[in-house]
């Protein structure tokens, strides 16, 4: 990861704090399905030359993309504004901005440093209460520009709904290619937005179920490169690639324990399915289910106590929760229809998972001990949900019916509200969502 | 199209036993005409002699269309069709039916020995997608163990699960699951030709 410096810009701040009020009155409750997305206004960044001009479009433009993507946003059109700020650092007519109704203005300049680094600068006003609600400065590589923008949209995010943001991340997904009887899918990342889609590995191994280490370096997944399939891990910086462990039977279902130094995984053993921990240090693994039923998807709770889990055990697929040593195994999952894929939330709130029934896959969420069911989204194939680093929004794959069916990414806010698709190259399944960057 | 190896091997011997009664004598070899010298000129080359064959004796009528004995093509043949047995939603058990056709692999891997072949387990769209890798490992076990049952070594036998990644039907309605919730036994060595 290329190093990338934020400041607070507090002595900036300080500067300022005295022409408003210090409490800000601007707030987003993001607990409820939000109707109403706040209005807010994003001018383009000033420039100190033409290029950095054009580069403070840019970065305006990436910042008012992820907000609105966000539902919680709704970015206003440039064209209304009716003050053009030259100086960022006085502060702006807040009537002209009242007029038109934007609730919050972000405004910022970038500068050039020198031949290859930029400094970016934004401060965030809340118009009503007539005060600087965050001023932060960034710099990076010019190249890294589009970083500087999505850490400007997590900044808003966390200054107007309290939560850290989720927009300065990446998804690791499946490309696909083909028809559906034919299908060729690569192991492919990407920014969240879309942006910059890489394939991570060489060749037409099927490669499926890739999924983020905690520092975000490190990608886990599955690959058919041998007659037995088996867990790799893969460095993204250095492209090195290696096979975890040499077992006879497949491994599969590979999660990270969130402190990294733990792997998750299903293996195969005597025609039975179990879950397994890896010590990622040691490479000693140890087993955590032994049942002759189907053990599968393990994945930890933040705190890296507990494990939840699919299992078929009792006649069919439901969720279980146990410690993380494989002790006090508990059914939680009580609902009609038959659950799978669980998915414990960074907050550690919520389990999400898959459950199907008369037809249809959901993806749901529930509290972790099973109460509070409820599902978000619904269609013939709905499956593989991952938690944005806030835990607050969900991407899942979404598979339509048919010879002609194709898999894509959608997004769900852990309201059930704001279902929208995720750019993609292309076809594409199994997304896995980074922790933010460091 | 079933025919049983039993039949086959029946006609077989009805083949050679006809072969040895009537004794065919070989066909003469055509005399060698040297071709004139002269190969610009317009010369009419000297006709062959005719020989007259021995009339043929009509043997046992057999399947001009039967893969050759010992191929990949011999042993779906033999196994009465592609060699994939099917499971029910979300099951790995055997049905009598798979059973069946599961002998009649096992017979053919009994004969050719020299095979090795790799269980493939297959799982239908509507499970996700790690689930499905579990139950498609259990119903390439199930097959390799029942193979193993009637006499197959076991070390002639790989099993990998495709979960629900390598459908052979597209269609999603019942007839393509019921397709995709496949055992394919799939020669991976050793086969003829």
């Amino acid at each position: 990861m290329k190093r990338f410096i934020v400041t607070l810009w507090t002595a900036f701040c300080t500067a300022l704090i005295s022409f408003g009020s210090a409490q800000a009155q601007l707030e987003i409750d993001i607990t409820k399905g939000n109707i109403d997305p706040t209005p807010i206004a994003v001018p383009s960044f000033l420039g100190t030359d033409t290029q950095m001009r054009e580069l403070g479009k840019d970065i305006a433009e990436v910042i008012r993309a992820d907000l609105e993507r966000s539902g919680l946003f709704k970015s206003l059109d440039p064209a209304s504004f009716l003050e053009t700020q030259t100086n960022i650092d006085y502060q702006p007519t807040f009537a002209d901005w009242r007029v038109i109704k934007a609730e919050a203005l972000a405004s910022g300049r970038v500068v050039r440093e020198t031949d290859t680094k930029i400094r970016v600068e934004f401060r965030l006003w809340d118009i009503f209460a007539g005060n600087q609600l965050a001023g932060l400065r960034f710099s990076a590589t010019q190249d890294n520009w589009r970083r500087t923008a999505h850490k400007a949209s997590d900044a808003i995010y966390k200054a107007l709904t309290g939560e850290e943001g989720y927009f300065d991340s990446r998804i690791v997904f499946i490309d696909e290619k083909g028809s559906k009887t034919d299908r060729k899918k690569r192991l492919t990342i990407m920014d969240q937005d879309g942006h910059a889609p890489q394939y991570l590995l060489a060749g037409s191994d099927l490669v499926i179920t890739p999924r983020f280490s905690p520092s975000a370096q490190k990608i886990t997944f599955m690959s058919y490169e041998n007659i037995v399939p088996q867990v790799y891990l893969l460095d993204i910086e250095t492209g090195r690639r290696e096979l975890l462990g040499n077992f006879p039977g497949m491994t599969f279902a590979p999660r990270f324990s969130p402190d990294g130094n733990t792997l998750i995984m299903s293996m195969m053993s005597k025609s039975n399915s179990d879950l397994y921990a890896m010590d990622l240090r040691t490479r000693s693994t140890s087993r955590l289910t032994n049942d002759p039923a189907i053990d599968v998807s393990g994945s930890f709770s933040p705190d890296g106590r507990k494990i939840v889990f699919n299992s078929d055990r009792g006649g069919s697929p439901q969720l279980y929760t146990m410690n993380a040593d494989g002790t006090n195994k508990k059914r939680i999952s009580f609902g009609k229809g038959r659950y799978s894929a669980p998915v414990w939330s960074p907050r550690g709130d919520k389990i999400a998972y898959v459950k199907s029934l008369g037809g249809k896959f959901t993806i749901g969420v529930m509290n972790p001990d099973g109460s509070g069911e409820r599902q978000l989204t619904e269609s013939y194939m709905d499956e593989g949900p991952t938690w944005s680093p806030n835990g607050r929004v969900i991407i899942f794959s979404r598979e339509t019916k048919g010879r002609n069916g194709s898999n894509s990414i959608w997004s769900v806010d852990l309201t059930g509200q704001n279902l929208r698709k995720v750019n993609t190259p292309g076809k594409a399944s199994d997304p896995a969502w980074s922790p933010l960057l460091p | 199209m079933t025919i049983k190896p039993i039949a086959i091997s029946l006609a077989v011997l009805a083949l050679s036993a006809c072969a040895t009664k009537p004794k065919i004598e070989p066909v003469q070899e055509r005399p060698v005409v040297e071709a004139p010298p002269q190969i610009f000129e317009d010369a009419k080359p000297t006709p062959a002699p005719v020989v007259q064959a021995p009339s043929i004796v009509q043997g046992p009528v057999f399947d001009p269309n039967a893969p050759v004995p010992g191929s990949m093509a011999d042993f779906a043949y033999q196994a009465g069709g592609e060699p994939r047995i099917y499971f029910g939603y979300d099951r790995y058990d055997l049905t009598n039916e798979a059973r069946e056709a599961l002998r009649r692999q096992a017979q053919w891997l009994q004969t050719y020995e020299q095979v090795n072949a790799i269980i493939e387990g297959n799982a239908d769209e509507r499970g996700t997608r790690e689930y499905n890798l579990a139950l498609g490992a259990r119903r390439a076990d199930t097959v390799k163990a029942f193979l193993v049952s009637q006499g197959v070594n076991p070390s002639r036998l790989t099993t990998v699960s495709y979960g629900k990644e390598r459908p052979i039907d597209g269609a999603s309605n019942e007839a393509g699951w019921a397709r995709n919730r496949n055992g394919h036994t799939n020669i991976s060595s050793g086969a003829v030709g």
